[in-house]
């Protein structure tokens, strides 16, 4: 049924850190891995070794240019997957109750052999997080590695999304949101996590953590000073190619 | 939004058709016998021609029937059930016409009403996604409605009728474009609201995810389509809505009646087309764009 449950017993989710996460596509690559060979149909790519590749992906990572009023830029990595949000529009929208959010974990989840493949929960997703898979023709997304996390054939320290476990960084943390003291929960109050397009209603579980202030130190470098510019005037043979390039038609 | 052939020619073709029905269902006209099987042979022809060429987008059209069940909460599952109810409601009542010379009066209304609950329906499926600004407004079953029941009079031959409302049709299609233009920018969605960088300084897609396209920046970045987007308004606005009122105030002639359903068909293709192309989805913010 594609009502959502008005209440979940935990609020499984991922914490992403802005600030610690490098950029690499680790996560990219595992979450590509372990869903091509376990739930649901594989993630297709079409033309993989031609001049048009385009394949089904889970999660993404952007990188975003940030340029404050004073100081340099900064290059934000931005790593963007299923929020499983508590008011997910792609679950109501379905046609079929192939969409659904589990009351148990909240996990939002779609069911394969009942998806049509209308498209409409991707259009009603904000975060672009459903993609159709042109080889199935049924709708992917992130399943949260629901079956890694449960596996009791897997070692304790792998029941973690893919994703979460082979990131380098340690940017990305798996938890239960409705455990005040959970590792994301704190996390997410110590940093100031924060949702993304808060004002479309969608209650994301997922936070992200914004970037720290980059350390400034104005003592730091003491020989800066003796690499100063000695003079800013030129005299001598430049000092005259200077003043008569200067009186030349166009010159300043 | 990429603007689908197959959704494009759906939603214009029925819904004429199912302005057509409506028109049927109160009895204007109240054909009887071999006419009122081609006026609903036209009207079923559209109306489940569209639903049927609305199938040719689906991934798994065979499962098409899981649609019907989940009218709960889904608008394009209440779509589903309601355009069926209006058909088996208004073949009972056409056979009622072609058979029987008998009018039932009561069907026919409660038809017309099913029909026009079909397209409401059918716009909701538009207007109920936040996640494209320019669709979220009541400007868009307005739309869909009048340009069905003015495409419908049309169609039916009511032309009184079918004249004011297409000057409403075009009224409503003028205000949908122009308060459309600015509603994105209104909603107060950007990249910095969906980044949640907005507080650090100014925001530029650096470097997107991928060196070449996804199945979201083909479905919902598509940005082609707008290249002629004010040419195709007048063209839209001349075929849809001002040729068939000027050729409705001429002397009646089927031919030009013919003509003006031509060019009325034409001008809502042309305005249907970008209902899809200017959409802009909010996810297209992602990947720097609208």
């Amino acid at each position: 049924m594609t009502a959502l449950p008005p209440t979940t017993d935990r609020k499984l989710g991922l914490v992403i850190d802005l600030d610690t996460c490098v950029g690499c596509h680790a996560c990219v690559v595992a979450c590509k891995g372990w869903n091509t060979e376990n739930y649901g149909a594989p993630l297709s790519d079409q033309d993989a070794y031609g001049g048009a590749p385009s394949g089904t992906f889970l999660n993404r990572v952007h990188s975003y240019e940030v340029r404050p009023t004073t100081g340099t830029a900064k290059l934000v990595h931005f790593p963007k997957s299923c929020l499983h949000c508590d008011d997910a529009p792609c679950v109501t929208v379905c046609p079929t109750g192939a969409s659904y959010k589990r009351s148990a974990d909240g996990i939002v989840l779609v069911n394969e052999d009942a998806c049509i493949g209308c498209g409409l929960c991707a259009w009603a997703c904000p975060y672009g997080a459903r993609e159709m898979d042109a080889d199935a023709g049924v709708m992917k997304k992130c399943t949260l590695c629901v079956d890694r996390i449960y596996n009791e054939n897997l070692p304790e320290v792998d029941r973690e999304p893919a994703c979460v476990r082979t990131c380098p960084a340690g940017a990305r943390h798996f938890g239960d949101f409705a455990d005040p003291d959970s590792n994301v929960s704190r996390l997410t109050e110590e940093r100031g996590g924060f949702d993304l397009m808060p004002e479309l209603g969608t209650k994301p579980v997922n936070k992200y953590l914004p970037p720290r202030e980059r350390d400034r130190s104005e003592d730091i470098d003491i020989l800066a000073p003796y690499l100063e510019p000695v003079t800013e005037d030129a005299n001598g043979f430049l000092g005259w190619l200077e003043r008569t390039l200067s009186k030349l038609p166009g010159g300043r | 939004m990429h603007p689908a052939r197959s959704v494009i020619i759906f939603t214009t073709l029925s819904g004429l058709g199912f302005g057509l029905l409506v028109w049927l269902g109160l009895g204007m006209p109240s054909p009887k016998g071999l006419v009122a099987f081609v006026f609903f042979t036209i009207a079923y022809l559209l109306a489940a021609g569209g639903l049927v060429a609305s199938t040719f987008h689906l991934g798994h059209p065979e499962r098409a029937l899981r649609a019907f069940t989940q009218w709960r909460t889904s608008w394009l599952s209440r779509e589903a059930v309601i355009s069926v109810a209006t058909l088996l409601v208004m073949a009972a009542y056409g056979a009622g016409l072609v058979f029987w010379d008998t009018r039932i009066v009561w069907l026919g209304w409660l038809g017309a009403a099913l029909s026009l609950a079909t397209v409401l329906a059918t716009s909701m499926i538009y207007a109920q996604l936040k996640t494209v600004p320019r669709w979220n407004h009541w400007t868009t079953p307005a739309l869909f409605l009048a340009l069905s029941v003015a495409g419908g009079a049309l169609l039916a031959g009511q032309l009184r009728f079918a004249l004011p409302l297409l000057a409403v049709a075009g009224g409503v299609q003028v205000v949908a474009w122009m308060t459309g233009d600015k509603r994105f920018r209104g909603r107060g969605t950007s990249v910095a609201t969906a980044t949640g960088l907005g507080g650090m300084g100014d925001i530029r897609a650096f470097e997107p995810p991928h060196t070449g396209t996804n199945y979201l920046m083909r479905e919902m970045v598509h940005v082609i389509g707008r290249k002629h987007a004010s040419r195709l308004r007048m063209l839209s606005l001349l075929l849809g809505y001002g040729l068939p009122i000027a050729l409705m105030m001429l002397p009646f002639n089927h031919w030009l009646a013919l003509l003006a359903v031509i060019a009325h068909i034409t001008g809502v293709f042309a305005s249907r087309w970008l209902f899809f192309a200017e959409a802009e989805h909010v996810v297209g913010l992602y990947y720097g764009r609208k």
